[in-house]
């Protein structure tokens, strides 16, 4: 299998191996370099040494542009030679000869110039000689035949051509001997017809061409799977969840020839089709429950999310499922669930950091949905051409932002909330809602009828007289004394306040004494004044003061307060502190203009005083130390003698204000707002109100629980588009208009460049590469590796397909169907009258049910997936299918389908995502509070498509079965196999309890014994019957187990039962804990998380 | 060994050995292999196939084999610890001069800030003469095997995006960390204990999160493992409740005697494979619990690391750390928080809080130095010791405050190493009489990148990853190795 070659002059140390072309068309570059180590170990002699193939635009090109097209250029062509053209490299120069002459580096000019020993004739001429190393390459380039991509000479890629439907090619009978085929006994009429002929077509077009190249490969297919093995396959394909053992039983007994078909009509109209086709194209469209980004906040999407399930279970065809997920706003008359869609692109990430410049990051997400859109419909990395012109294929950095434009018109910008959003309702929800909003109406007429009655006037009359009362009746003191602690200056004005000059320490203590004359004092209220032309309150450099504690003592006895109200505190500042001296303290934060007013701070005496004669009050105003020189600057002290000492807290300044003005010199719009405001307090209109607020209440509720969904919606003026140098934000140079790559099928000008029309024009039946990419990334979920290997990419970089032929077919079936809906009918009746299809219709254009349906009745996915030792060696990765496909489930795979064994599934479609159990402490995130709050009841085992996504910190599990964080785009998963995949499988406490559910569904079984609870068990994990010896070994460690736990109950209950707790049945506890066991090592089966 | 296993179990081995080697073709030229790097009796074990962790080879000869980075989030400051300044310190109190301050973004400082020079005394330490803050003694008395860099700077200011640019070579989220691109790189060299692994201690994950050892786009088997001093050490590393190890390696006989039955009727390697990770699994659940037993270490070790059993410090991550790279862990990621002395308080300021940072980390950092060199394990690992910016010349004075602190800086910082490819005992790059600017040897984060990558024989413009049709590196687009200070 393994081809060597000699090894090349100058790059011995390099080695690589590549399968045999001629065996299997291997992808050339598949090279590899060797280890010394490999020639230690006789095992991997066969690797031997070989050459490198080298990669011209990769390792030559760049040794040309910096060392020699400076002289050998566009500029200049010394010698007649140039290096930037692939035609002037071969043809001779001012010598004669050529620079380079293919397979001849000996000969050739370029190679004798770089390694000559005179010093006259080396070359480069300046700088340093060329290292051995790239010698070394250039030798082994021109030896290999100085291959040069690309260039003047360069066809159209594949890719960019339109898939013209292929002939379906017959194959050898030889071929479908002993296979799956022949076996099944339902070779098409023609086969049947054409025994005689040297060729038969196969009932499958999939089949013909996959066995026209195993034939051409000199392999023969597998047999078909076991019927139990292919019912699970299929189920885990279709609906991504396992089939239970009624359904193995009624396939396996199903004898008709539509009985395959049956099954799988039956799971593509499952709900849960949509469940699990939806998994791959949230990895695409980077779904996820949070901002991303360093804040990585919490959003609503899942309305988006839920669309997708729905269209697809819908199937919706694939060109709408696109225009409507692109554009669906600008569809007529677009409908709520058209817009939803358009939540595709609003997956990009949102930057909430503080200090952010919103624009740049709403440039990041238009790159992001540049690069998202070729990705997941074209296939292709036009990501490069963002920085540069692309390298590889023909999109030019210009067409990049030509791109770009038609996305560029969103009303989206990185906002925090995520505007726009549009509420989603449900069904009735509308309804609702309107009812609610009447009933509000009606609450709003009764309160303001109420409100119309001529009591409430006057009863607002008296309420406006007690108020002023509080407000204006103070008397001001007229300070004796006042000295400060810290060294600053005070001095009395002519106004009676102080005010502080001189030293600013940084926690004066202000003490005022004043004379208070007989009579009745109820409080004491503090006055900051503005101070110096600045106006400000407080000493502190900001203008601020911050005063911790207001203590009075009269003569001796010293004051206590009962409460404070001020007509302003700054935030955390109230000015209830000041009774204590707890806390912060009082401020006002007057660091800017606005806020540089004067301010009350209002002290109720605990209890009054009734003065006989004139008394002197001490007052301390204490500063704190937390702000440096915080101090007040000028103030002024009042007592009063009414009992509603300062205002209500609930009357703000504005009306305070209103209340002090004489009532004809208030304005019409300042009555009506003070009579709103005693409206909202007045005692007697308390039953209205209330009604009022709880109307508003539940309307408020029901709205807010309508969930939300970021949509885009166009901006009315549109943007201008620049190309950025680069690719980065800053440097904008042109404009650019909104155009398509001229590569590909031509943008209809006669159309607006809108988005709309852009995404008809990525599903239109002249794109050469949204169906291809499509139908490869279908065939990728269902085989585990595409036609193309790399989903992602099908430009010239990518690997070319294994099967083009085929990948043609399935493109151009899939957007013009030939085959009909009933497979079975079709095959009977083919050839033979016309009058039978009529009861078969036509496929619909673009069905991705019928797609998958197309893939998954072809006898090539129905074959066993065994591999034989020939296979593994000559084609270790299938890519040739002479086998079924065998592969790793993905992360919710494998979730869903232990919750369905177990029994614990819950069914529930779409809604919020939910979050089962995850360990403590992973949520650790400096500037964010969120939490994981675990689901209760039936959300605890949801579909793991549900579970809560946190870009920065996605589920443990996810994590280690290879789901992407859902940053960017991903439409392929690794199939890592690694420990720590292991330990989850084996102790995450999930797992866990569905391995106690099993043991509860098995001893559940009263009538069985052991062994047959054993099948059962085995049965429901893996849909086949077990072997004797499989059968043997579990039950040797059911009863190990049952020996062990019977002497250790303790250990047994914790078992079996730490997290299902206790079980109703009456079953001995040492058996559940046995079957525990038992089932825990079911679910960690390599069989078990593969679908084989 | 039956026969068909065993050619099996070699069928296994080519296609795992060719989708490891496949899985890297950016791998450039260059590749020489050295056997005697390799410890890779991984390939000869019956039973046992390669996988995408096994150690793979790097483009030269290397110099380190594993490195420990001792991250100091929120960056400490290097004018009191790393960067003497004389001349600053006759100016402190002066109005920073215009020319430096303005046009100049800064997190906090508004206004004309003060300068202000260093707020505790330097001395000179080991035979090399080091100048070293008095704060850090210990690690002064290993000076003579420190390499000093006083030339770091870094394009971001702020401490998410400059801890991210640091470990990924993107100030934004999404790239893969130095450790993954090093485990991508080189595998691990652990039978039984993940190949890169984090320690936190300070209190608090540092800004950065979960982005400074995450994959990116590289298979996430390459993400850092974080040994949580919470829970299980490693996540669901422990058996569940009720089950003892003894009925787990009863359970994990019967898996692998049915997953063997179900290898031999399919066929296909990738069970095999399965196989040997469920028992890398079952060693992982005693070594973990083994490694994290740092209370049995003999009583001169810990005394030398000053360590707490019980507790999450920086000194039992310290040991914790030696345990793991003499167990083979690749890449241990050690973040300590606290670092961030603006001055507001007395909780971030340069007199009370710095030096209680200094002491919570000094005397282990030392310890990791003289613990590794006596057990000979110095020489091939890299020690990397820093914040992920500078700290300003200036006092911050934010609101006012009389608390002394600075303000975060990018121009210039200081970070050291020791070990694996350096240089000992040597003192690289200079910054400016004010230590505003670096004046000699400038070193941008991505030369440390490179740099770091070259010590373990990896060409930082070779080790790449093709994702979404670009390669990608740790470097980005730029990066030189910092010869100056190779050893």
């Amino acid at each position: 299998m393994l081809h060597v070659e000699p090894g090349l002059g100058a790059l011995k140390h390099v080695s690589r191996f590549r399968l045999n072309a001629s065996a299997l068309q291997w992808r050339p570059n598949y090279h590899m370099y060797l280890r010394a180590w490999v020639i230690a170990f006789p095992l991997f002699a066969a690797f031997a040494l070989g050459a490198e193939t080298i990669d011209f635009k990769k390792q030559v090109q760049p040794i040309l542009e910096q060392r020699c097209i400076e002289c050998h250029g566009e500029k200049k062509q010394k010698s007649g030679i140039r290096f930037d053209r692939k035609s002037s490299v071969f043809k001779p120069g001012d010598s004669g000869k050529p620079a380079v002459i293919p397979g001849k580096s000996s000969d050739s000019l370029l190679l004798q110039r770089v390694i000559t020993s005179n010093d006259d004739e080396v070359m480069p001429p300046k700088g340093d000689r060329l290292t051995e190393q790239q010698v070394g390459t250039l030798r082994a380039w021109i030896d290999q035949g100085a291959n040069w991509p690309g260039g003047e000479d360069e066809k159209v890629h594949w890719a960019y051509v339109k898939p013209i439907r292929p002939a379906v090619p017959g194959v050898s009978k030889s071929v479908i001997n002993e296979s799956v085929i022949s076996r099944k006994a339902n070779l098409s009429p023609r086969a049947r017809e054409s025994k005689t002929a040297s060729l038969v077509t196969p009932r499958h077009p999939i089949d013909a061409f996959v066995l026209a190249r195993l034939q051409k490969e000199k392999l023969k297919p597998s047999p078909s799977a076991e019927r139990a093995t292919l019912l699970r396959r299929v189920s885990l394909d279709l609906i991504g969840l396992p089939p239970t053992i009624e359904e193995v039983e009624l396939f396996e007994n199903d004898k008709s020839p539509r009985a395959l078909e049956a099954v799988v009509d039956r799971l593509l109209a499952s709900p849960h089709f949509g469940e699990r086709w939806a998994r791959p194209w949230l990895d695409g469209a980077r779904f996820a429950d949070t901002q991303g980004y360093e804040k990585d906040a919490k959003r609503s999407q899942w309305p988006w999310r839920d669309w997708v399930i729905k269209a697809l279970n819908a199937d919706m065809p694939f060109d709408e499922f696109t225009i409507e997920q692109l554009a669906g706003d600008l569809l007529p008359d677009a409908t709520q669930e058209q817009k939803v869609a358009t939540g595709f692109h609003r997956n990009t990430m949102t930057n909430t950091e503080g200090g952010t410049d919103d624009e740049e990051f709403r440039y990041e997400a238009l790159i992001d949905r540049v690069n998202t859109t070729w990705q997941v419909w074209m296939g292709s990395t036009m990501a490069c051409a963002q920085c540069h012109n692309h390298k590889y294929d023909p999109f030019s950095a210009k067409e990049y932002y030509q791109f770009m434009a038609f996305l560029n018109n969103t009303a989206d910008a990185d906002k925090d909330d995520e505007r726009p959003t549009i509420k989603v309702f449900g069904t009735g929800q509308e309804q609702h809602l309107a009812e609610l909003k009447d009933k509000t109406k009606v609450a709003q007429r009764e309160f303001s009828d109420a409100a119309a009655k001529p009591e409430i006037a006057s009863a607002q009359t008296e309420w406006e007289r007690r108020t002023v009362e509080a407000l204006t009746n103070w008397i001001t003191l007229d300070p004796t004394n006042f000295v400060s602690s810290g060294g600053a200056t005070l001095t009395k004005t002519a106004s009676m306040s102080i005010e502080a000059s001189g030293t600013n320490s940084s926690n004066d203590t202000y003490t005022v004494v004043a004379r208070v004359g007989a009579g009745k004092v109820t409080g004491l209220r503090l006055e900051v004044l503005e101070s110096g032309a600045k106006k400000v309150l407080g000493r502190h450099e900001n203008g601020s003061f911050v005063l911790r504690q207001v203590e009075a003592s009269l003569d001796d006895r010293s004051l206590t307060f009962a409460d404070a109200t001020a007509d302003y505190s700054q935030k955390n500042y109230s000015v209830t502190n000041l009774l204590s001296g707890k806390g912060n303290g009082w401020a006002v934060d007057a660091s800017d203009n606005s806020r540089r007013v004067r301010r009350s701070a209002y002290l109720k005496l605990s209890e009054p005083l009734e003065l006989k004669e004139p008394a002197a009050l001490t007052v301390k105003l204490t500063h704190t130390d937390k702000n440096v020189g915080a101090n007040l600057a000028r103030f002024r002290l009042y007592v009063t003698s009414v009992e509603q000492v300062g205002p209500p807290s609930s009357l703000s300044n504005d009306l305070r204000e209103v209340l002090l003005l004489a009532a004809n010199k208030r304005g019409n719009k300042q009555v009506a707002k003070l009579k709103e405001h005693f409206e909202s307090i007045a005692p007697e209109l308390k039953p209205v109100r209330d009604a009022l607020v709880s109307a508003k209440k539940v309307e408020k509720g029901f709205y807010d629980s309508i969930p939300s969904s970021a949509v885009m919606q166009a901006v009315e003026k549109p943007r201008e588009t620049y190309l950025h140098l680069r690719g980065a934000y800053l440097t904008k140079s042109e404009v650019v208009n909104p155009a398509t790559p001229a590569v590909l099928h031509p943008f209809r000008t006669n159309e607006p460049a809108t988005r709309l029309t852009l995404a008809r024009w990525i599903v239109s039946t002249n794109n050469p590469l949204t169906a291809r990419v499509t139908v490869n990334r279908v065939w990728e979920q269902i085989f585990g590796r595409g036609i193309v290997e790399t989903v992602e990419e099908f430009g010239k970089q990518g690997e070319p397909p294994s099967h083009p032929e085929l990948l043609d077919w399935l493109a151009c079936e899939f957007m013009e169907p030939t085959l009909r809906n009933d497979e079975a009918r079709m095959t009977r009746d083919q050839g033979n009258s016309a009058l039978d299809v009529r009861h078969s219709s036509l496929r619909q254009p673009w069905s991705f049910k019928s797609l998958v349906k197309t893939i998954v009745m072809s006898s090539t996915y129905q074959q066993s997936s065994r591999v034989s030792p020939e296979l593994a060696a000559r084609d270790p990765d299938n890519r040739l299918m002479a086998r079924g496909p065998r592969v790793r489930l993905e992360g919710e795979m494998i979730r869903d389908q232990a919750l369905t064994v177990s029994g614990l599934l819950s069914h529930k479609l779409g809604g919020p995502s939910v979050m089962p159990p995850q360990p403590e402490g992973l949520w650790q995130v400096v500037y964010n509070g969120e939490k994981w709050e675990t689901s209760k009841g039936e959300d605890k085992y949801r579909r793991g498509l549900y579970t809560f996504w946190r870009r920065t910190t996605p589920h443990p599990m996810m994590v280690s079965f290879d789901a992407p964080s859902r940053e960017y785009c991903v439409l392929k998963r690794n199939r890592s196999n690694t420990p720590l995949q292991s330990l989850n499988l084996l102790n995450d406490p999930a797992f866990v309890e569905c391995a106690q559910a099993l043991a509860r569904k098995v001893t559940a079984k009263k009538d069985c014994d052991s062994r047959q609870r054993m099948e059962f068990l085995f049965r429901t994990c893996l849909s086949r019957t077990p072997t004797v010896a499989e059968l043997d070994r579990l039950t040797n460690l059911f009863e190990q187990q049952l020996a062990n736990y019977r002497s250790d109950a303790k250990a047994a209950e914790k078992l079996a039962m730490s997290e299902l707790g206790k079980s109703t049945d009456e079953t001995d506890v040492a058996e559940l804990a046995a079957w525990t066991v038992v089932a825990n090592v079911l679910l960690n089966l390599d069989e078990m998380i593969t679908k084989g | 060994m039956n026969p068909f296993l065993h050619e099996l179990n070699q069928q296994s081995l080519l296609a795992s050995t060719r989708r490891q080697f496949l899985g890297r073709t950016a791998f450039g030229i260059g590749g020489l292999a050295l056997a005697s790097l390799l410890n890779d009796n991984a390939f000869a074990l019956e039973g046992a196939p390669a996988n995408s962790m096994a150690p793979k080879t790097p483009h030269f000869a290397p110099k380190a084999k594993r490195a420990i980075y001792i991250h100091m989030a929120g960056s400490p400051s290097q004018l009191e610890l790393f960067d003497p300044k004389p001349k600053l310190a006759e100016l402190t109190g002066k109005p920073c001069p215009d020319s430096l301050y303005k046009k100049e973004r800064f997190a906090f400082i508004k206004g004309v800030p003060k300068m202000l020079g260093a707020t505790h005394k330097f001395q000179q330490y080991g035979k090399c003469g080091m100048e070293l803050g008095e704060l850090i003694p210990h690690i002064g008395s290993v000076a003579d095997e420190i390499c000093l860099v006083r030339s770091m700077h870094t394009d971001q200011f702020n401490h998410a995006p400059a801890q991210i640019f640091l470990f990924t070579g993107s100030p934004r989220q999404g790239r893969p960390g130095m450790g993954s691109w090093l485990t991508y790189g080189l595998g691990s060299e652990s039978q039984d204990l993940p190949g890169f692994v984090v320690l936190v201690s300070g209190g608090k994950t540092p800004d950065g999160g979960a982005s400074l050892w995450g994959s990116g786009f590289l298979p996430t088997i390459y993400q850092g493992v974080q040994c949580r001093s919470q829970g299980d050490p490693v996540l669901y590393v422990s058996n569940p409740p009720g089950m003892s190890g003894e009925v787990r390696r009863q359970s994990l006989d019967a898996l692998r005697d049915l997953n063997q039955m179900q290898l031999r009727q399919v066929g296909d390697p990738e069970t095999l494979t399965r196989i040997s990770q469920y028992e890398l699994a079952y060693r992982m659940q005693s070594s973990v619990p083994e490694l994290m037993e740092i209370a049995k270490e003999p009583d001169s070790v810990k005394e030398m690391y000053g360590i707490e059993p019980g507790k999450v410090s920086f000194a039992n991550n310290c040991l914790l750390a030696r345990r793991l790279l003499e167990r083979g862990t690749r890449f241990v990621q050690l973040f300590h928080w606290g670092w961030d002395s603006h001055g507001t308080n007395s909780g971030d300021d340069l007199m009370t809080s710095l030096p209680a940072r200094c002491k919570e980390t000094d005397r282990a950092s030392a310890a990791l130095v003289k613990d590794l060199k006596q057990r000979g394990m110095l020489d091939d690992t890299l020690i990397i010791w820093g914040g992920e910016f500078g700290r300003t010349p200036m006092n911050e004075e934010r609101n006012g405050s009389k608390m002394l602190g600075r303000d975060h800086h990018p121009h210039c910082f200081s970070i050291w190493m020791a070990g694996g490819g350096v240089k000992k005992g040597f003192t690289f790059g200079e910054t400016d009489e004010l230590g505003y600017h670096v004046v000699k040897d400038r070193v941008h984060i991505h030369d440390l990148q490179a740099t770091l990558l070259h010590c373990f024989g990896l060409d930082h413009t070779k080790l790449t990853h093709r994702f979404q049709g670009r390669d990608f590196r740790l470097t980005d687009v730029h990066g030189e190795v910092v010869k100056g200070i190779l050893a």
